[in-house]
């Protein structure tokens, strides 16, 4: 009985007890949305323009703040290291487009996942052989200025950089969402996505098309990391953020790009909810599995997702 | 050709069935009857309604309206595996073989409903499962000598051409020993040939079996030759019902498939 | 010349059904199995068991599983961690609690339980398929590792959070533990392995298996034929996560002796499905051949320098491993997507010419 109490009542008590304080955890928790939205977009990316799930994308988001940290450790500038590391994920697009995507041309959606998950191996062992293990400090200068916003007698903590984080995650949402509906080249991504084979006999060049769309996934990824690397410094876990982005990839579906940020700040808001008000009946770290559960149920009552596109199947 | 055939009463009675998928209108009021051990074909022009009168028969799509009646029991909303243990067997316009399986395994698959040994014994696979193995595997070596596809048994279906898959899709329904066989063109994309060898099956199978058989098929020549009577749908009515030769100097049919023009 | 089937004709049925029709192949396996039972444990050394042999035979066992799952009933999973952690926790509570239980026979309630627990997370497999079962899973695996590690009864309350396993005898042999003669353990896992296996090829070439070959390839016409898709895919949740319930209980038992939760993790269901991948969907031999070489590339990365006279910085070596072993899996899916057992099948068509060219 008393466990029913704690887990159906106490909580909800306490949410009502102080809304402030509530409202200070559901804004914490947009703001870490915001973050696995960029991870998510990256995702979305790529499957959106290639069929392809990249499970390496969290270690692309390693792999670009490394370099950029890297960069500016050997004593490059920010916005010149910001530049290089562009440059040099997009050189990684054409080498893993070269390498790994063409010959494995019209293979399975699996197999291509498979070969992310080998990909994902190897830029975590090539970033961390470049540039070390350790935990590094980012700092590109983005103000993280403490401010208070009063309601009555409480205030909620916020600071700038969040901010700022929501305003990028903004930003490049609707520019890629502008980018894929309105452009030529968005709709030769969208046309691949659906069909290699169709794509390539209408003539449009699949090698080019995947390039372009790994640069940009990576530009991406730099993006979330210099937000998460910012916050958190950068390190190894980086690339476990990745598998974060699974729930938020369902909840949205892995083909909308305002789906991801919609099922980011979900689970954002989500997780963190339950961590603090649910969290401390179970022994903490409901972190850990909360998203998935939350996904699973979610896919008991709509299989593709909130934006996912609605598998009808004919016979 | 059609005269001599055992031809019983009602086995199955469709009553004024209507489908919608969302807006479209795919089948509207439509109502006929087959009677066991016919040959009753279905014809109208492409998207008039025939393959989703099918799947409604065995339990894929369910009517908005209507009801179904199938061996004197009336049905609102059958199921797929239900229709399947009332000896309902079908093919599919689009072949739905299972493509990583070898013909012989496909075929096997069909036998699936009569296939009674849990599945302990099948670990063990010896005492009742293996010699259950046995029993369906001679079932199912019969039909593929009925088929003459012995040469392609152990190859997987995906490898195989267009029209031996068709083949082996029929071999599958048939497998099952149905009462009612549907089959979706079971003719289309082969040649001349291929058509004759169809047919034969298609005939010897009525013939042998006495297994009745509602068929959708484009081939007028066939059509004609083959069935008893002939159901005529366009956009999703039936426009027309009888026997071949009715239906061939109907008006209405004719002006469905050559589209004269109204004023 | 050899390798031709000319002249083994079958005159019954069930010779056809047989698992190794082609006479070669069955004197083949038996040679493989007379090896394994007899060769191997006079001269394997110690090194040998504990980082190639009973490994690999703890993997084969999970392989196997997932690939009953994912190669022929076609559920992609990412939990195998997950259940292999359930098979290991409740071998090692009954164990303990029952120190008169007969530890195989924990081993088969062990699998039971996580069939239980497989059924259970496998119920939405009914309605969701591809990636997004593949993230339900994912729930499963985090869920029930993060079960293991809070809840103190599981592991006994030992305060390092780790199970040990304790010394049990059979037959008057200890079997468990660090007390255990390697020789021993290798002797136990390879029964295990090889019941189990004869077990799943049982269920494979009969009606079960053609019932999950069938929801694989196209389930809904599955349906149309009258297989019923929920309950031959809950079975293979079933039976799939029995054995990697049975594989997880052989890994503490036989294997490491002492785990934690992290023995359990995301990084294990990734490993088993590379092994299913690369030796093959879909394929017993597979099985075996995928987890060969995700147990052989590892220990072959880690003494490779040392035998070519290299010596590395420890951390640079291991990212180099990392990277390598990455690089493998990509060089393999595009040398061979269909894994290495079709690399086999491809000898073994060309070794029917041999030693003609055509």
């Amino acid at each position: 009985m008393e466990i029913l109490t704690a887990i159906f009542v106490s909580p909800f008590l306490d949410i009502a007890s102080s809304p402030v304080f509530f409202a200070e955890v559901v804004i914490s928790g947009i703001l870490t949305g915001v973050l696995y939205s960029l991870v998510a977009l990256g995702f979305v990316l790529i499957f959106k323009a290639s069929g392809v799930f990249n499970y390496a994308q969290g270690a692309m988001v390693l792999f670009a703040a490394l370099t950029l940290v890297g960069l500016m450790e050997h004593g490059a500038p920010e916005w010149l290291a910001i530049i290089l590391t562009i440059a040099i994920m997009g050189a990684i697009a054409f080498v893993i487009e070269r390498f790994m995507l063409r010959p494995l041309v019209n293979q399975e959606l699996i197999t291509l996942f498979m070969a992310t998950i080998g990909l994902n191996f190897v830029l975590e062992g090539f970033g961390q052989m470049l540039w070390g293990s350790n935990v590094k400090a980012l700092d590109i200068g983005i103000p993280d200025n403490p401010f208070e916003i009063h309601i009555g007698t409480e205030s909620i903590l916020l600071g700038t950089f969040d901010i700022y984080a929501a305003v990028v995650g903004a930003v490049l949402v609707i520019s890629l969402s502008v980018f894929f509906h309105k452009t030529t080249i968005g709709r030769a991504l969208r046309a691949v996505a659906d069909d290699h084979q169709a794509a390539m006999s209408v003539g449009i060049p699949l090698r080019t098309i995947w390039i372009i769309v790994w640069s940009v996934a990576g530009l991406v990824a730099l993006v979330a990391g210099i937000m998460w690397g910012s916050k958190s410094g950068v390190q190894f876990s980086l690339s476990l953020i990745a598998l974060k982005a699974l729930p938020v990839l369902i909840l949205g579906g892995f083909t909308s790009i305002p789906g991801a940020i919609i099922g980011g700040l979900i689970i954002g808001v989500g997780e963190k909810i339950a961590e603090v008000y649910w969290g401390p009946l179970f022994g903490g770290a409901i972190e850990n599995w909360f998203a998935y559960m939350l996904a699973l149920v979610f896919l008991l009552f709509r299989p593709q997702g909130l934006f996912g596109e609605k598998i009808i199947e004919r016979v | 050709m059609s005269q001599d055939r055992n031809i019983g009463s009602v086995l199955l009675d469709v009553d004024n069935i209507s489908l919608s998928f969302g807006g479209v209108q795919a089948i509207q009021n439509v109502s006929f009857n087959v009677r066991e051990g016919e040959v009753r074909a279905i014809i109208g022009p492409n998207g008039a309604g025939k393959s989703s009168m099918l799947n409604c028969i065995n339990g894929f799509y369910h009517p908005q309206q209507g009801v179904i009646t199938y061996k004197g029991v009336p049905r609102k909303q059958m199921r797929p595996h239900v229709a399947a243990s009332q000896g309902i067997a079908r093919t599919f316009q689009n072949i739905a073989l299972f493509s990583g399986m070898s013909t012989l395994d496909n075929i096997m698959t069909g036998r699936n409903l009569r296939m009674k040994v849990n599945f302990l014994f099948q670990a063990l696979y010896f005492g009742p499962a293996r010699k259950e193995e046995m029993e369906h595997r001679l079932a199912a070596e019969k039909i593929i000598d009925f088929l003459e596809i012995e040469a392609i048994r152990k190859t997987t279906v995906g490898q195989l051409p267009y029209g031996l898959q068709k083949r082996v899709e029929l071999g599958r329904a048939l497998a099952a020993e149905p009462d009612l066989l549907l089959l979706d063109e079971p003719m289309a994309g082969m040649n001349s040939e291929e058509k004759e060898d169809m047919c034969r099956f298609i005939l010897d199978v009525n013939d042998e079996f006495g297994t009745t058989i509602v068929l959708i098929e484009h081939d007028m020549g066939v059509v004609m030759d083959i069935s008893d009577r002939v159901l005529v749908l366009d956009y999703g009515k039936g426009i027309a019902d009888g026997t071949p030769d009715e239906v061939r100097a109907n008006s209405q049919v004719i002006e469905a498939y050559l589209g004269v023009g109204h004023d | 010349m050899f390798y031709r089937e000319s002249g083994q004709f079958k005159t019954r049925y069930q010779d056809d059904q047989a698992v190794f029709t082609i006479a070669q192949d069955r004197y083949f396996v038996y040679a493989v199995v007379a090896f394994a039972y007899l060769v191997i444990p006079l001269w394997a050394d110690e090194y040998w068991y504990e980082a190639v042999l009973i490994p690999f035979l703890v993997f084969a066992m999970a392989t196997i599983g997932l690939n009953l799952l994912l190669g022929y009933a076609g559920q992609l999973s990412l939990g195998t961690g997950g259940f292999m952690a359930v098979g290991a926790y409740s071998a090692f509570k009954l164990i303990t609690a029952f120190p008169d239980l007969n530890v195989i026979v924990a081993f088969l309630i062990a699998g039971l339980i996580a069939a239980l627990v497989g059924i259970l997370f496998g119920i939405p497999s009914l309605r969701i398929k591809g990636f997004y079962l593949a993230v339900a899973t994912l729930a499963a695996q985090f869920f029930l590792t993060w079960m293991f590690n809070k809840i103190g009864w599981f592991y006994n309350n030992n305060p390092s959070g780790t199970l040990t396993a304790p010394p049990r005898e059979m037959l008057g042999y200890t079997i468990t533990s660090a007390h255990a003669t390697p020789q021993t353990r290798y002797m136990i896992a390879l029964i295990l392995v090889t019941v189990f296996a004869v077990i799943a090829k049982n269920l494979i070439r009969g009606r079960i298996g053609r019932s999950w070959m069938a929801i694989r390839d196209m389930d809904i016409a599955a349906e149309i034929i009258g297989f019923r898709p929920y309950r031959a895919k809950l079975l293979a949740f079933g039976i799939s996560s029995f054995y990697c319930g049975v594989a997880g209980a052989m890994l503490l038992f036989l294997w490491l002796g002492s785990v934690e939760t992290e023995a359990f993790d995301i990084n294990v269901s990734f490993q088993v499905l590379f092994m299913v991948i690369i030796g093959g969907l879909g394929s017993m031999l597979g099985s075996f051949l995928g987890a060969a070489f995700i147990t052989l590339v590892p220990v072959f990365l880690v003494n490779a320098p040392h035998l070519v006279g290299l010596e590395m910085p420890t951390d640079t070596q291991t990212n180099i491993e990392v990277m390598i072993f990455g690089g493998l899996i990509i060089f393999f899916l595009i040398v061979e997507p269909h894994g290495l057992a079709r690399l086999w099948q491809i000898a073994k068509e060309k070794l029917r010419r041999w030693p003609f060219p055509y």
